[in-house]
């Protein structure tokens, strides 16, 4: 068989969705953002509400989001998305709203604003990528860095007794009653980006009952850049370090708690 | 159809703001204006207009409230008293770089830091030269009566959707504080869906399939790029400057002596404009309702048919009087006289000023 007798249109298994657009990523190669930006359209395509859907993006690695994302998005200050998306979602109760967000943008400068919007219940979805360090602005130490962990503000590792815990905020969201969803996925193998996928899925789904309650997903990533490995290092490290700290697994589904936050 | 009543500043501004059709209120409780969501929120405008009215966690995540209704072509506003509105300052300046329509109100009260909740006109700096970084200017309406309260709300909105930009009604404690009778305006029904996607195609309501999708930003990362935006936003600026300056002038056709006063100071000027006819002194009032745009070129002019002094009257160190200042461009004395930190200025300390000052 010749290879132009492969390619044709019904031999097709896999087709990129045409709501993110070939702009090259600005992200570096071996990152999860692009693979959380792919399913997260590809669900968007999916369910068919790419019409009725608004984005915003935060700041940090994915504040250009809205360059490779072919739906309507809004750019919000440093932390600020939730309160965008609910100012959005109170004049348009029936659109899609999700907030995009780094874990210096929403567990340090916009805690206030992911706690009080998740506690409104503002019925959206908020994406919460973790990669434990502030890779935008060159690695410096974030909210929820490891313990003993070395970025450029910790150069001689994270020390709790002065810089603080990593801080846990998805177990402390899900405490909130008007919180229906929480999850904590990865997307560095193929099991767990179809798991990711199903996860992102539900929460639209749950958005679409237009009943109160805030979804909120946590994506464990890799920064292979801010943690000087290669994207295999990093992804090995964060299953052996990330994955003991930071759980992954389902939390909380339609308001219950499913397993207790508060981890030993 | 229109209704005569007797209320509060901050309570014709509210009741003004559900009959001019807005669409979300978001804001956060602090004297001297807590009146204006305490009103919202027992006249519960969700059930008769749609007005949304939200109470936040903070003045910043109000203003980002704002920004995302705004951003979506919604008629969206908060207010807020001066600590506050520095919190705003942020937001702010992203609702600016993003071109979008609000309104903010600003019942000043005296600074710095917390400072007192009596009234001040000190945040006329913050308001009118900038408060949040970048070049940016805020259309600024200062009402001088519980009639303009009501008025100006309705006026900002229109301002701030003609030019796709903030708007501010610089108002304060006394202003808001106190009783008036008001005339209100007949309700204007929200927009529909329709109507907002007509008037804002740029707002993000979701992108129909086979459209270019909607971004609001203020990020423009090429240096040329964000000059052009610059350009544009100055140019904007400078059309706001040229059409849409608006004051009031009382006696000034044969005055040798004018006082510049907005807000509350206005009003007690005009009880020392007229201690001082009694006296036989030549004084008229300007009454600067935009604070930017400014009244230059009405001083000019004034300086022009024969004004020789300009006596900047504010609740401040004196802030304004640099632009009259700017206006007179030396062809006039000017000077400021006002008291800080809550006083009011009466109007007999005001011509007690005023004869100095023409001396």
């Amino acid at each position: 068989m010749e290879l132009q007798d492969i390619i044709k249109e019904e031999n097709i298994v896999f087709k990129k969705t045409k709501l993110l657009n070939d702009k090259p990523l600005s992200y570096c190669p071996g990152c999860g953002h692009g693979t959380v930006h792919r399913i997260l359209m590809e669900t968007i395509e999916e369910l068919g509400i790419d019409e009725q859907t608004i984005g915003i993006a935060p700041v940090g690695c994915a504040v250009m989001a809205y360059e490779f994302m072919e739906i309507d998005m809004q750019e919000a200050a440093h932390g600020r998305a939730p309160a965008l998306a609910t100012g959005i979602k109170r004049v348009y109760p029936k659109k899609y709203v999700f907030t995009y967000q780094g874990d210096g943008d929403l567990a340090a400068i916009g805690t206030a604003e992911t706690m009080h919007c998740c506690n409104r219940g503002e019925n959206i979805l908020i994406i919460f990528i973790n990669n434990g360090i502030y890779g935008m602005t060159g690695g410096q130490m974030a909210p929820t860095t490891l313990e003993g962990a070395k970025t450029s503000t910790s150069p001689y590792g994270r020390d709790v007794s002065t810089m603080g815990y990593p801080i846990r905020i998805t177990e402390l969201i899900a405490q909130l009653p008007a919180v229906r969803y929480v999850t904590r996925q990865s997307v560095h193998t193929p099991a767990a980006v179809r798991k990711a996928k199903a996860a992102i899925k539900k929460a639209f789904e749950y958005q679409a009952e237009g009943k109160q309650g805030t979804c909120f997903i946590e994506f464990l990533s890799n920064c292979n850049s801010g943690w000087k490995l290669s994207p295999v290092q990093a992804n090995k490290w964060m299953e052996e370090n990330t994955f003991k700290y930071y759980v992954p697994g389902d939390i909380k589904d339609n308001f219950k708690l499913l397993k207790n936050p508060i981890i030993e | 159809m229109s209704e005569l009543r007797l209320m509060k500043g901050n309570e014709a501004l509210a009741e003004a703001a559900i009959r001019a059709g807005v669409d979300a209120y978001y804001g956060y409780p602090i004297t001297p204006q807590s009146e204006v969501m305490e009103y919202l929120m027992k006249a519960n405008p969700e059930k008769t207009t749609g007005m949304v009215v939200l109470q936040a966690e903070s003045e910043v995540a109000s203003i980002n409230m704002v920004y995302g209704a705004a951003g979506a072509g919604k008629m969206a506003m908060t207010s807020s008293s001066s600590p506050g509105v520095s919190l705003m300052q942020e937001g702010i300046s992203y609702i600016a770089g993003a071109e979008l329509p609000c309104v903010v109100v600003n019942v000043v009260r005296g600074g710095p830091g917390l400072g007192t909740i009596q009234p001040s006109q000190a945040d006329y700096f913050q308001t009118v030269k900038g408060g949040g970084h970048g070049d940016y200017k805020l259309i600024t309406l200062a009402p001088a009566s519980v009639q303009e309260m009501a008025d100006f709300m309705k006026l900002a909105f229109d301002l701030a959707f003609k030019y796709r930009n903030p708007a501010m009604i610089l108002s304060d404690g006394a202003i808001g504080q106190m009783m008036e009778k008001v005339e209100l305006f007949d309700p204007i029904p929200r927009r529909t869906d329709e109507e907002v996607a007509l008037q804002c195609p740029w707002a993000t309501t979701g992108r129909k399939r086979g459209t270019q999708k909607r971004v609001i930003t203020s990020l423009r990362l090429v240096a040329s790029v964000q000059e052009e935006f610059n350009i544009k936003l100055q140019n904007k600026y400078k059309e706001i400057e040229e059409k849409e300056v608006r004051c009031e002038m009382l006696q000034c056709d044969d005055a040798q002596y004018v006082i510049v006063a907005y807000g509350s100071s206005a009003r007690t000027s005009m009880k020392a404009v007229e201690i001082a006819r009694k006296n036989g002194m030549k004084v008229g009032l300007l009454r600067p309702q935009t604070l930017w745009p400014f009244p230059s070129k009405q001083i000019e002019t004034l300086i022009n048919n024969g004004a020789k002094g300009f006596l900047s009257v504010e609740m401040s160190a004196g802030q304004m009087v640099e632009d009259v200042k700017l206006a007179a461009n030396g062809k006039a004395k000017v000077e400021h006289y006002g008291r800080m930190g809550g006083v009011i200025a009466s109007p007999q300390d005001i011509y007690e000023a005023l004869k100095k000052f023409a001396k």
